[in-house]
């Protein structure tokens, strides 16, 4: 479980996030949703420690990340895995040393099994018969999956994603959605995933956090969202007349207007 | 105001060196990276350094034979001063010049791309000392590869000279024999390749400052290039004064 408590984050004097206090729990998959600009990133380079908070603390399972000191912080991270917007795979490594790079770096294991766990993950993303590619010669779509089973490969306890669904097809975007939810059960991770993508939000939002203009909006679970009071919620969620006939469809049981 | 503005590069720069030269997580994979940047920054060079080092020996040994050469001149002087250049200053200190460009250019940009696309964070977020798992092995593998090329350059240059005389028929091969072997002092050689240690650690150190510290995207990290190229060969020619002020 991570709990963040009263964090705010300035640049230059200008606040980025505003007392954001929350709970992102185990086994589930967390969504922070918002509008670009809003504080998204900042809040999860905040909890993973990219950035430093100007006040406020993030607690795994109890352990004040903020207040580690760097060595500290080295060892917590080797506990992270991190999916990141580009999907940020070594250029120069295939595919499975990529996925065999943080057990080469801090595994105990011999090179057979290093190379079996590797094999397993790749297994677990459907990607096997794609080890000895180069990222550059795979598709948006696997090279998330190759993150995702790099991201796992040391069994992670929290897994963070940057908006894992930019840049891809709505039906890749749903593989990586269940993907992520999957693992997110096997492993019984704290998994927190930055999204712009309303199928996401609602197809796998165990708990939504909706930041605006770099405070807590509103928070709940996909469940909640259709019949949410909140406008600014509603609005984001909701852009398209499309979407706001299909929500009126579905609160009024009319026909929509499309 | 651009005093504080160097200080400051000044101190993240030593800040980066102090993370850079720390106990790596993993040997194994230190010397992985070693030997792969061994080949990539040094092996990968050699072909360029003798390319250079065999038509400047060639060209200084014409140039010598036509300016300097005269009947009050003994005639071994040519070879002499042929050889006193190459082993003073081109192998070591124009050289590296020379590999400021390549090598600098190439550490730069590959860091500055790795550091805009995130695989940088990727390191950090897993717990890697991304600077010694980067920059560590580019810098033990210049300084030890440097010595070589030093003296790869060195003795292609004087075949070079020995090109003028035999093909070219620019001066005898025994005045040049002779220029070559007159008061040879070894210690040249040593302090060649000592100055070329601490110019093998401005190459690979600077441009990897530069590329690590980029921040934004593809504009920046040609800058970065750019910059690296340019410091570390300004650096070079300030150390050289100095370096050859201590070493002579």
């Amino acid at each position: 479980m991570i709990e963040v408590r009263q964090l705010c984050k300035s640049f230059d004097g200008r606040e980025v996030l505003k007392d954001i206090s929350t709970v992102f729990e185990d086994g589930k998959t967390n969504l922070i949703i918002g509008q670009s600009g809003s504080g998204k990133t900042v809040l999860m380079k905040n909890l993973v420690g990219l950035l430093d908070p100007t006040s406020g603390q993030v607690l795994y399972d109890g352990r004040d990340f903020v207040a580690m000191s760097k060595q500290e912080k080295v060892y917590m991270r080797r506990e992270m895995g991190m999916i990141f917007q580009s999907a940020a795979l070594f250029d120069s490594l295939t595919v499975l040393e990529n996925v065999m790079f943080p057990l080469d770096m801090f595994s105990t294991m011999n090179y057979r099994e290093r190379q079996k766990r590797a094999m397993d993950c790749l297994d677990r993303v459907n990607l096997v018969g794609a080890e000895e590619k180069f990222p550059g010669e795979i598709s948006g779509g696997m090279q998330k999956r190759v993150a995702i089973a790099r991201a796992i490969a040391l069994n992670p306890k929290y897994l963070f994603c940057d908006e894992p669904n930019s840049g891809l097809d709505p039906k890749t975007s749903l593989v990586i959605d269940d993907l992520l939810q999957g693992i997110t059960k096997e492993f019984n991770m704290t998994t927190i995933i930055n999204t712009h993508d309303m199928n996401s939000v609602m197809g796998i939002g165990e708990n939504i956090i909706f930041i605006y203009e770099g405070h807590k909006e509103w928070q709940g679970v996909s469940s909640q969202v259709m019949g949410s009071t909140n406008q600014r919620l509603t609005d984001f969620i909701f852009a398209s007349d499309l979407l706001k006939n299909m929500r009126q469809m579905v609160i009024n049981g009319t026909n929509p207007k499309i | 105001m651009l005093i504080h503005k160097h200080l400051t590069i000044l101190g993240r720069y030593v800040i980066l060196m102090g993370r850079t030269f720390s106990v790596p997580e993993r040997m194994r994979m230190f010397f992985k990276q070693y030997v792969k940047e061994m080949a990539q920054l040094g092996v990968n060079s050699i072909g360029i350094v003798l390319l250079i080092s065999f038509f400047i020996g060639a060209v200084i040994c014409i140039q010598m034979k036509l300016n300097i050469q005269s009947p009050w001149m003994p005639r071994w002087v040519s070879g002499y001063t042929t050889r006193e250049i190459l082993l003073l200053e081109f192998s070591s200190s124009i050289m590296c010049l020379i590999l400021a460009g390549k090598v600098g250019s190439n550490i730069a940009s590959e860091l500055g791309t790795m550091r805009v696309t995130q695989q940088i964070d990727a390191l950090d977020i897993m717990g890697v000392n991304s600077a010694c798992y980067l920059i560590l092995p580019k810098i033990m593998g210049m300084l030890t590869i440097m010595p070589f090329l030093v003296i790869f350059s060195s003795a292609t240059g004087i075949l070079g000279a020995y090109a003028t005389a035999y093909i070219g028929h620019v001066l005898p091969p025994d005045d040049l024999t002779l220029g070559l072997q007159h008061s040879f002092n070894p210690w040249f050689v040593y302090m060649s390749i000592i100055k070329s240690q601490f110019f093998a650690f401005i190459i690979s150190s600077v441009p990897a400052f530069c590329g690590y510290t980029v921040e934004g995207g593809s504009v920046n990290v040609g800058k970065a290039s750019t910059d690296a190229v340019v410091s570390s060969s300004v650096l070079i020619l300030f150390s050289d004064v100095f370096l050859t002020q201590l070493l002579s």
